[in-house]
């Protein structure tokens, strides 16, 4: 049992072998891990800067934008001014990790620990990831894509590819389906729906309700308006879904497009939601395994000693004055809050009976983990599970800067009693993409009259859209219409803050 | 659980270089005005060399909706001293850190490395060489390989699956070969059948089915074909460059400094058209010699000056050894206008009779002094010769260069891609 899985920094396919077997007995017996099957994959720099180009997927369709990544990222790699990863995974069955072939062996274990069984576990059990990505498909789907545009380009001509593409890539991050179960309408179901409603009616009638006073009635102008948003399926945040079934003048090929960048940002959407748990997820894994593989004497001291300086780094939180901050590090936060979270399970202090009451004292550590990682993202796992000790430990505060305030930048919270539920929901919001992202919805369209497209942006704190930006992604969205756009700006009130209105360009070859 | 460990090292690298191609062709323009505008601050052999460029990221943008402004809510770690309720100052203009890298208008440009071939292929792409037409095709040929119907041998990595199996199907229907679905059927109809006897009598039918099946193979050696192929002489497109120069004692080391500027530009260029591209140096003083480039540009040399005993040996190394039917020929010469009177017939006569009715393209580059302005000077007796032949519609470019930064823009001016390639602009 006492064999060394390997000596000194050198290793071969075999001593990969022997590792991933030693990561997977651990991952299976002590942390009782469920993970898709494994693929391993050692690739030199080279590639790796080629994966970073096509957003870490082993293939993917042609567009000059990755191109332009590829440029960029070479010429800093180059240059010195960036480091290449260890390694990528990848969320698919099988699970794909790409090692980077300078690594050590002992990084080589660190990075299988990490991906192989700690993102892999993570992608194959937390509900976002159930929900939204299909492992099974994604290859076959990016392949499927990839000759896909391939074919477009050699029928309709690379120029008009690209340029549904690119509109398509300005309108990605508004191309996700939030809520899952959004159906079409459904004329029989509607009416079952609407007989349930009289139904429910009748049981919870209560005459006094007639006494409250009412609204102006509707008139009928305003009742076939909501009939005609219905049928649209409006409101409709998800922009590419919405010109992928309305716009007017698309070619059947420009819709599959719209839909294949769609469908990627859709996958893609669970990871932008969960940085801080899956690192976290994958840190404390890979802490796990690698202790145990010391403690076992699998790993010799010197080994354990290289793979600790560079956890260490990864784990990194520099404060808030430091120059190297760029924000909360997700491997710190979320490994932080995973060794918190086996500290309160199994040696709780009165303030996290108080707190924690669900999980304090219940020594079950892998089982309480296991529960997070399979049901929270970001946002609700910081809600729920950050501590007042953490919150001491990182001293964290809340800033509110409000540009009418003339005294300055006001600290709101800091981490004592009084601070330390606010601190929570205020870092929990930071990580919630419903406040990240610009809640822009397709609120109408003028069908009856110039078919202009009337599109909301629900200004949230008074933060509105980049000009310069914002006119050109809505030249992109126009250009999908065929015809005029226009973009309102409402604060919460209603009140119209700004308006966008935007012709689509002249198309220089018949659609 | 099966564990997949796959050696990617060895895959074929450059998966990025179609998007990176795209990206260029789509940055062309912008790109190609970086190009120049570095080609004019370096030195040309540098220039050549690739290397980083920066671009404005104008047509290259990628916009997204973008959230600025409002009031903003952070939470931070590592407090120290704040309590409930303080205010900090705001730190210069506005918040001191607003947007990532890789957002922002601060991203107003792009920098990246330009591989050498990529910058060469930039910096020449609108120049076009005259008279492409003309392009002469050499007796040097190339082997170049080329599919030729099928064998019946061959290696087996140029067998011809489809070929193989559709004579292997031919082969079976023609020898009827039972199908594997006629003995499933039978084998059925076995299992079903009660009456002993009939089973029996198919029980034989089955066995003589399916000695015959083994009898006739599904695939047969004879069935193989192998694709063939045969080597085809490629013609391959050869130049040749003159280099003419005079080294007379009236030619600085400037000037011939500016004069082999041009001829590495001619050279990169007619390199980029041509797969095989000699060179002829020949200097001359009042008499001519084909020299060595070293000796070409540095060796000493002194003497008066007669144009026409270049243009005699350029002559007879053609005759010699560059004949015009296998050979593109161009000629670049370089001298500072000094030539004698009385050569001037002479010299009008060869290039007319002689040279340029043999040479794709023939340049004169006239050199000057460094801040001397050539221009306001009387024109030389050499260039006064060459106007006037070009003026009697001799095909002749002809241009006056002082500054080493004039060399490029007066390379691009003679090559510029034009409507009509015999047309020639005036300086």
């Amino acid at each position: 049992m006492t064999e060394r899985l390997f000596e000194g920094a050198d290793w071969d396919f075999h001593t990969l072998q022997r590792i991933t077997d030693a990561c997977e007995e651990v991952a299976k017996n002590d942390l009782g891990l469920d993970v898709y099957p494994n693929q391993i994959e050692v690739i030199t720099a080279e590639q790796m800067l080629d994966a970073y180009s096509s957003v870490g997927m082993p293939l993917f369709y042609k567009h000059w934008s990755f191109g332009k990544q590829f440029a960029y990222h070479e010429a800093s790699y180059r240059k010195g001014l960036m480091g290449l990863a260890y390694e990528i995974v990848i969320n698919s069955s099988p699970c794909i990790s790409y090692l980077m072939e300078e690594n050590t062996a002992t990084m080589q274990t660190l990075v299988i620990a990490h991906a192989a069984f700690g993102h892999n576990h993570f992608f194959k059990n937390n509900y976002l990831f159930k929900q939204w990505t299909d492992a099974d498909g994604i290859l076959d789907y990016l392949d499927f894509a990839k000759t896909y545009v391939m074919q477009c380009e050699e029928r309709y001509g690379r120029t008009e590819v690209e340029r549904t593409l690119d509109a398509a890539h300005a309108l990605m991050s508004h191309g996700i389906d939030r809520y899952p179960g959004k159906k079409k309408l459904d004329l029989r179901a509607e009416e079952k729906r609407a007989g349930r409603r009289r139904q429910h009616e009748e049981e919870v009638f209560n005459d006094l309700w007639r006494t409250v006073p009412k609204g102006a009635a509707k008139s009928k102008s305003t009742l076939s308006l909501e009939r005609r948003r219905k049928l649209l399926g409006l409101p409709q945040e998800n922009l590419l879904y919405f010109l992928e079934k309305s716009a007017p003048r698309l070619a059947p090929w420009q819709r599959e497009l719209l839909r294949i960048v769609r469908h990627i940002a859709q996958y893609f959407y669970p990871q932008s939601q969960t940085k801080v748990m899956n690192e976290g997820t994958a840190t404390y894994v890979h802490y796990r395994i690698m202790t145990k593989l010391h403690q076992t004497g699998r790993i010799t001291d010197g080994n354990f000693l290289e793979f600790l300086q560079s956890h260490t780094n990864v784990v990194f939180q520099p404060e808030f004055d430091d120059r190297r901050f760029s924000g909360f590090n997700p491997y710190a936060l979320g490994f932080a809050m995973m060794q918190d979270i086996e500290r309160i399970v199994t040696r709780p202090e009165d303030e996290d009976r108080e707190w924690f009451p669900d999980i304090a004292g219940k020594n079950d550590v892998m089982g309480v983990l296991r529960d997070v990682w399979a049901n929270y993202r970001d946002e609700s796992f910081i809600a729920q599970f950050l501590s007042p000790k953490l919150m001491r430990q990182l001293r964290m505060f809340h800033l509110h800067d409000d540009p009418e305030e003339r005294a300055g930048i006001r600290v709101d919270a800091i981490h004592d009693e009084r601070g330390f539920r606010r601190v929570r929901r205020e870092l929990a919001r930071q990580h919630d993409v419903g406040y990240i992202d610009a809640n822009i919805e397709v609120v109408d369209v003028d069908l009856s009259g110039d078919r202009r497209l009337i599109l909301h942006h629900h200004v949230i704190k008074g933060a509105q859209l980049n000009e310069t930006d914002a006119k050109r992604v809505l030249q992109h969205l126009a250009d999908l219409w065929t015809y005029d756009v226009s973009l309102i700006e409402v604060d919460a009130n209603d009140k119209v803050l700004r308006e966008y209105v935007v012709s689509p360009r002249p198309v220089t070859a018949a659609a | 659980m099966a564990i997949h460990i796959i050696d990617r090292r060895l895959n074929p690298g450059g998966k990025s270089l179609e998007n990176r191609q795209r990206f260029l062709r789509r940055a062309k323009s912008l790109v190609q005005g970086a190009v120049k505008k570095t080609s004019q601050e370096r030195d040309i052999k540098d220039v050549l060399e690739g290397g980083e460029v920066t671009i404005p990221l104008d047509g290259m943008h990628e916009p997204r909706f973008r959230r600025e402004g409002g009031t903003r809510d952070m939470v931070l770690p590592g407090n120290k001293k704040f309590v409930e309720g303080d205010y900090l100052q705001r730190s210069g203009q506005g918040s001191a850190k607003d947007s990532g890298p890789g957002e922002g208008d601060s991203e107003d440009a792009f920098r990246f490395v330009l591989s050498r071939d990529e910058f060469v292929d930039l910096f020449l792409d609108d120049l076009e060489l005259p008279d492409l037409a003309k392009r002469k095709i050499a007796q040097t040929e190339s082997e170049g390989i080329q599919r030729a119907g099928y064998t019946t041998s061959g290696s087996p990595s140029n067998i011809s699956v489809s070929r193989t199996v559709r004579r292997a199907m031919a082969r079976r229907i023609a020898l009827k070969r039972p199908s594997k679905d006629e003995i499933e059927e039978l084998e059925a109809a076995i299992a079903a059948c009660t009456d002993e006897d009939e089973r029996l009598l198919m029980l034989a039918q089955l066995e003589k089915l399916k000695a015959k099946s083994k009898r006739i193979p599904f695939i047969d050696p004879i069935d193989i074909r192998y694709r063939r192929f045969e080597t085809v002489p490629k013609p391959v497109a050869q130049a040749v460059m003159f280099c003419l120069m005079d080294v007379s004692g009236s030619m600085s080391e400037h000037m011939k400094d500016l004069a082999k500027r041009f001829y590495m530009l001619l050279y990169v260029f007619l390199k980029r058209r041509y797969k095989h591209v000699e060179i002829v140096f020949i200097r001359h003083t009042d008499r001519a010699e084909e020299v060595d480039e070293q000796t070409f540009f540095y060796g000493p040399a002194s003497g008066g000056t007669l144009v026409s005993s270049a243009l005699q040996a350029m002559h007879e190394i053609v005759r010699e050894r560059f004949s015009p039917a296998d050979w593109n020929i161009y000629a670049a010469q370089a001298s500072d206008g000094d030539n004698s009177y009385s050569d001037g017939e002479l010299t009008g006569m060869l290039l007319t009779d002689k040279i340029l009715p043999v040479c794709q393209f023939f340049a004169y580059l006239e050199v000057g002094e460094s801040g001397g302005s050539a221009f306001d000077l009387s024109d030389s007796s050499l260039w006064t010769l060459y106007e006037r032949l070009r003026n009697s519609g001799a095909p002749l470019s002809m241009r006056k260069v002082s500054e080493r930064s004039e060399i490029f823009p007066v390379f691009h001016d003679l090559f510029q891609r034009r409507e009509t390639a015999q047309e020639k602009a005036a300086p």
